[in-house]
């Protein structure tokens, strides 16, 4: 079962690669941009076949080590 | 004294942390990060470089290595830790110590000296250093520390507030802040200070023909301190 996560930088922590990549953005053309923000996302092949349990260890997984929640979120999407 | 360096995958001050140790009278054994025992040490030492290629965050993956969790239980009974550059992204990885440390503000790699100034003295690493204000060296792309509100209330509270970067003269202004941090820090200890992460590089600054000398005013007193 595959399930994916998406980390994303709270709100009030500076993301200066999302200024960067707008300010291209601008650069390029694409002048209706009001802000970018970058996160990360991760595909996870668990051997778990249960949806809820498979989803229960990916929150521990990102509790634990994918997301530092002092600055991200971790958000996670239904299995395929 | 005895001293233990531990070597990730990836750490590259690992050696020039050995040479500062023994130079100041340290009996220092480098420990691999598989090894599941800490050697008997007076100091633990998380050196700098780029553990695991700086993947997923910086210091992430070290701070579940095998032989963090003895180095975690030897800082919860209050034995000296000390983290330095990618070493204090590891402690904050381990919640050792408060915050995190994210990309430099401006987004470049900063490799050069700096001052820095003490800003408490109540504690086995800087108790008895005469200077207020320190050269050090700092090399690094991810140094802009940062917490919540609430974090740094207390450690503003509780003076966890080790080492602010500032000018020569110890003016702590914006302009002296190389990355961003909030309030300057460049370093913070534990609420207990037996465990401390920074930035600088102290073990740059050993040798008058390399750089500068404050780091051996910083060993010195170290090693005094834990006599």
């Amino acid at each position: 079962m595959k399930i994916s996560v998406i980390i994303t930088l709270k709100k009030d922590v500076l993301d200066p690669q999302g200024k960067v990549i707008h300010q291209t953005l601008e650069g390029m053309g694409f002048n209706d941009v009001n802000e970018v923000r970058q996160g990360k996302y991760f595909e996870i092949d668990t051997k778990e076949t249960n949806n809820d349990k498979a989803k229960a260890k990916v929150e521990d997984m990102c509790k634990k080590l994918l997301a530092n929640l002092v600055i991200e979120n971790y958000k996670i999407i239904d299995s395929k | 004294m005895k001293s233990s360096v531990i070597t990730f995958p990836g750490s590259n001050c690992d050696r020039d942390m050995d040479v500062a140790l023994k130079k100041f009278g340290f009996k220092n054994k480098m420990v691999w990060h598989a090894d599941a025992e800490l050697p008997k040490s007076d100091l633990v030492v998380l050196p700098g470089g780029f553990s695991y290629g700086d993947y997923l965050r910086c210091g992430s993956m070290a701070s579940k290595s095998k032989i963090m969790q003895s180095v975690i239980n030897f800082a919860n009974s209050g034995g000296m830790v000390m983290g330095i550059c990618n070493g204090f992204q590891i402690l904050v990885e381990t919640g050792l110590v408060p915050g995190v440390l994210l990309r430099n503000k401006y987004l470049e790699f900063i490799c050069k000296n700096v001052f820095i100034k003490i800003n408490d003295k109540n504690n086995k690493y800087f108790k008895n250093v005469n200077n207020e204000v320190l050269e050090f060296h700092i090399a690094h792309n991810e140094g802009n520390y940062f917490c919540t509100n609430d974090q740094l209330k207390e450690i503003e509270d509780n003076s966890q507030i080790a080492i602010n970067y500032c000018d020569k003269n110890g003016n702590i202004e914006d302009q002296f802040n190389p990355n961003g941090s909030i309030k300057n820090i460049a370093g913070i200890f534990n609420k207990e200070k037996n465990v401390l992460g920074m930035m600088p590089h102290p073990e740059r600054m050993i040798d008058t023909s390399l750089s500068g000398e404050d780091g051996s005013l910083f060993f010195k007193n170290l090693i005094n301190n834990l006599k």
